[in-house]
């Protein structure tokens, strides 16, 4: 066990886990962060993206010894009340339908945005490599075009 | 699945293993009590509504949601004949209650077979309404005026004449007294406000900010998180194990054994698992360590060669093929697919003396409270099953499986404890979709018309597991489907079916053995459209003259993809029609071929007629997402067998389709007043012809054998 500590959202967090245990698990299960979620756990799905110091990162493979002095943001940080432009573009598309994934895109998408306000499809296509078994990726390319003109 | 009349919700129960579940217990108070209530009480006129003094109104969905759009399509059933405020519409999930029985699922509460609206359509309607006649009663008396003139609009009763207004919420006492009234008129459809439009969904704010409740996201007191280890052969049990290394694990807290394995209980997922791969387990493998893809090659192979269960017959076609002008052989091959829902497998269960909860991701919830009460020893409503959102169910979430190791862990430890499964462990103990080999024969006379069509389904049943009554002389009637409903018109039809059980498990997954009917029947009549050259929509459409709904969606696809007109160089449509869950559609694809012999679709054309239509928006989603989850089966999906053993275990060699990969769909619905039917699952059987069919047309390459993989 050892105590590490960084930023979550904002707030200053310490933690006593074992310094192997993914920032996901941390998150979900010591911190009850759980919009961040499991899918694979080999960094394939993407469910797991946050923000690490303002860059989209898998998280279930990321040991959280790695993150210590470093800023995270989840899905729960990402802005009050809904109003980042790609959560207002994700509702106004009505993108989830089971919705599990959609944490992880919005976060991957986010991170696009803020480094590349405007995308094109060739840029879209890079970047997001999430895995949506509903199978949303249209809706996904129409908000991240709509998040860019400002939702 | 479908509804099957001549099955008792008794018998299936007991089939699925939780006969104790008593039928018979009650209502939730508020749903009974019409009259009589409190004045703060809400007005709960019956057991899917509850209208507040605050304007709330607020809907109880019974059935789960896992994408395909029930939170905000069942709610728009009730509040249209409600006449109620939209924006003042909430949703709570509905607990295991009888009232909240599917009358399409063999009267068990339950979610599949793309019934959820169906079944819901004059139910709920009849619900809004009769809640709409209440308050207008409610309202006239207090005015002391006639009931027919007063109107209702939403969310409020208006006094026509005086243009007087009392709102629902002001109405909610007064109400709760009014006797239910008897057969209540619905709107006509073309009063529709709420009904056929663009409704926003429900559940798309809380699954923006992280905020949704998934299984996996249960709380509670004390809750342990358990991870199981599981015999890597189908079938197979514990022979002994070694905890000690386990419980060397920080967090790790109890290590037990259940039913499937063993499982180790920690603080928390990560320490759990780590005490798993710390565990030593000696497995009795049992029969099923022999088998292996190729021998169940070689067993539906050799099985193809007896005579199955008749399940269609018409004329003569064995007497019919020698006589014909040109005769077609060929087989067709599918394997077992995965469901590998993007929330992995996973329950909550808090077995006590007195009581048991369950938290859970679940389509089933009759199933789930008659195990809780089985393994808890309590009476059924002492199970409180509380249903989260499912991060997908495609059938995979009809199991109880999942359920039933929580129950077992929690009862073990005495401890609430959440189970979950590593994705892992979702691919390699699923309920799959059957592997299965198709023969098919075909007489065409001079002109290319067929005259003999025989078609032999090699498969294992799904039925013979859930509900081995179901299967009676050898036919499973659901395993046959689509292959028995082939609507070319055809003189002389023989279609049979030997079930063939292989060891592996299988199960439902979204469109069950449409998937692979839809597959061999449009894939071997686009080979007679060749072999009569003749262009594939033509010749379907010629023989579809006594299938107006498959006519009418075939005729709308071709033409809104442009069939017949000029595509760039490198490029091709197929197309495919296919009717299940009561819907028809068909879909157009168009692609080409990588360098690297990769194939690739760009574009897919869909027409749907299911009759009619609540909600346009989500009917588009569900098809979008149809043929995505039929696109990455045909392109990739295979669970291969070797030695008892799945061979694939996650994304990396169980390739999902991603967003680069993604072709545009367009969707198009056909207008439609007759016979409703299902959405979720009617557009994934189409697409894997149609992309075949289109690959055949720009290669001349034949694909008898899924997964397409890499063309040559």
């Amino acid at each position: 066990m050892a105590a590490i500590t960084f930023t979550v959202n904002g707030k200053r967090e310490t933690v006593n886990v074992t310094p192997d245990t993914p920032l996901l698990w941390v998150l979900r299960d010591t911190l009850g962060l759980t919009g961040t979620k499991f899918g694979c756990g080999i960094a394939q799905c993407g469910a797991c993206t946050v923000h690490l110091d303002g860059v989209a990162t898998r998280t279930c493979v990321l040991p959280v010894s790695a993150v210590a002095g470093k800023r995270v943001t989840t899905i729960e940080g990402l802005s009050k009340n809904r109003s980042h432009a790609v959560q207002r573009a994700w509702i106004e598309e009505d993108v989830p339908q089971c919705g599990y994934c959609q944490s992880g895109q919005i976060m991957a998408a986010a991170a696009l945005l803020a480094k590349n306000p405007h995308p094109t499809d060739a840029d879209i296509d890079t970047a997001m490599t999430n895995i949506c078994r509903c199978g949303t990726y249209q809706r996904i390319r129409a908000a991240i075009h709509r998040a860019a003109q400002g939702a | 699945m479908s509804a099957a009349p001549e099955i008792t919700r008794r018998e299936f129960l007991e089939a699925a293993g939780v006969a104790s579940l008593v039928i018979g217990f009650h209502l939730p108070a508020a749903g009974r009590r019409a009259g009589g209530a409190a004045a703060a009480a809400p007005f709960a006129p019956n057991a899917w509504l509850r209208i507040g003094a605050d304007e709330s109104v607020l809907v109880v969905v019974d059935r789960s949601e896992m994408g395909q759009g029930v939170t905000t399509s069942l709610p728009m059933l009730l509040a249209e004949e409600l006449e109620a405020d939209w924006s003042r519409v909430r949703i709570e999930s509905a607990p295991a209650d009888k009232s909240y029985v599917n009358p399409m699922l063999f009267g068990m509460q339950g979610t599949g077979g793309s019934t959820s609206v169906r079944a819901a359509y004059t139910p709920l309607r009849k619900a809004g309404a009769t809640a709409r006649e209440m308050l207008l009663t409610a309202a006239a008396e207090t005015w002391a005026v006639d009931k027919a003139a007063c109107r209702a609009e939403k969310g409020a009763v208006i006094h026509t004449p005086s243009n007087r207004r009392l709102t629902y919420g002001q109405l909610v006492a007064k109400a709760a007294t009014v006797p239910l009234p008897g057969d209540v008129p619905l709107k006509d459809p073309k009063d529709w406000k709420i009904l056929g439009t663009r409704v926003k969904r429900l559940d798309s704010p809380p699954k923006v900010d992280g905020s949704a409740q998934f299984g996996i996201d249960a709380k509670a007191p004390g809750l342990l998180v358990a991870v199981v280890a599981r015999s890597p052969v189908f079938g197979g049990t514990v022979k002994s194990f070694d905890a000690a290394q386990a419980k060397t694990v920080p967090g790790v807290k109890h290590v037990v054994q259940i039913s499937t394995g063993i499982a180790v209980v920690a603080d928390g997922y990560w320490s759990a698992k780590k005490g798993r791969d710390a565990l030593t387990v000696t497995w009795d493998e049992g029969p099923t360590g022999s088998v292996s893809s190729t021998t169940i090659t070689q067993l539906f192979g050799k099985n193809a060669d007896q005579a199955g269960a008749v399940a269609r017959h018409d004329g003569d076609a064995q007497g019919a093929m020698p006589g014909s002008a040109a005769k077609l052989d060929a087989t067709y091959e599918l394997p077992f697919l995965a469901h590998a829902t993007m929330e992995p497998m996973n329950c909550t269960a808090h077995v006590r003396p007195d009581g048991v909860d369950i938290w859970a991701p679940t389509q089933f919830q009759s199933g789930a409270q008659g195990l809780g009460a089985g393994i808890g020893g309590v009476p059924p409503e002492r199970v409180k099953v509380r249903t989260t959102y499912l991060g997908g169910g495609f059938g995979r979430r009809f199991e109880l499986d999942f359920i039933k190791e929580a129950l077992e862990t929690s009862k073990a430890t005495g401890a609430p404890v959440k189970v979950i499964w590593s994705r892992e462990d979702d691919i390699r103990n699923a309920q799959y979709r059957p592997a299965c080999y198709h023969r098919f024969q075909a007489g065409l006379d001079g002109t290319g018309q067929p005259v003999a069509w025989t078609h032999r389904i090699v498969a294992p049943s799904i039925m013979a597991r859930v509900f081995p009554n179901f299967v009676k002389n050898g036919l499973d009637t659901e395993a046959v489907e689509g292959g028995v409903g082939m609507p070319y018109a055809v003189p002389n039809v023989h279609v049979d079916y030997v079930l063939t059980d292989t060891g592996i498990p299988v199960g439902f997954w979204r469109s069950v053995n449409n998937s692979f009917n839809a597959f061999v029947v449009e894939s071997f009549i686009d080979e007679l459209a060749h072999a009569a050259k003749k262009d594939p929509y033509e010749y379907r459409r010629d023989l579809l003259g006594k299938a107006p709904r498959h006519l009418g969606v075939l005729n709308l696809a071709a033409s809104k993809s442009g069939w017949g007109t000029p595509l760039p160089a490198g490029r091709a449509r197929g197309i495919a029609v296919y009717k299940s869950f009561e819907s028809f559609v068909a879909e157009v694809a168009e692609v080409s071929v990588g360098s690297d012999g990769a194939p690739r679709v760009h574009r897919v054309v869909c027409a749907v007629d299911c009759g009619p239509v609540v909600n346009p928006d989500i009917v588009e989603a569900q098809m979008q997402s149809a043929i995505v989850y039929g696109l990455t089966a045909a392109l990739w999906g295979e669970i291969s067998i070797d030695k008892g053993r799945v061979q694939q275990s996650n994304f990396h060699d169980y390739r999902m389709l991603r967003l680069a990969e993604m072709p545009v769909v367009e969707v198009h619905i056909v207008p439609s007043t007759d016979a409703q039917g299902g959405v979720g699952e009617p557009g994934t059987p189409p697409i894997a012809p149609a992309v075949c069919n289109a690959l055949f047309a720009l290669t001349g390459k034949r694909i008898r054998k899924l997964p397409i993989g890499k063309l040559a």
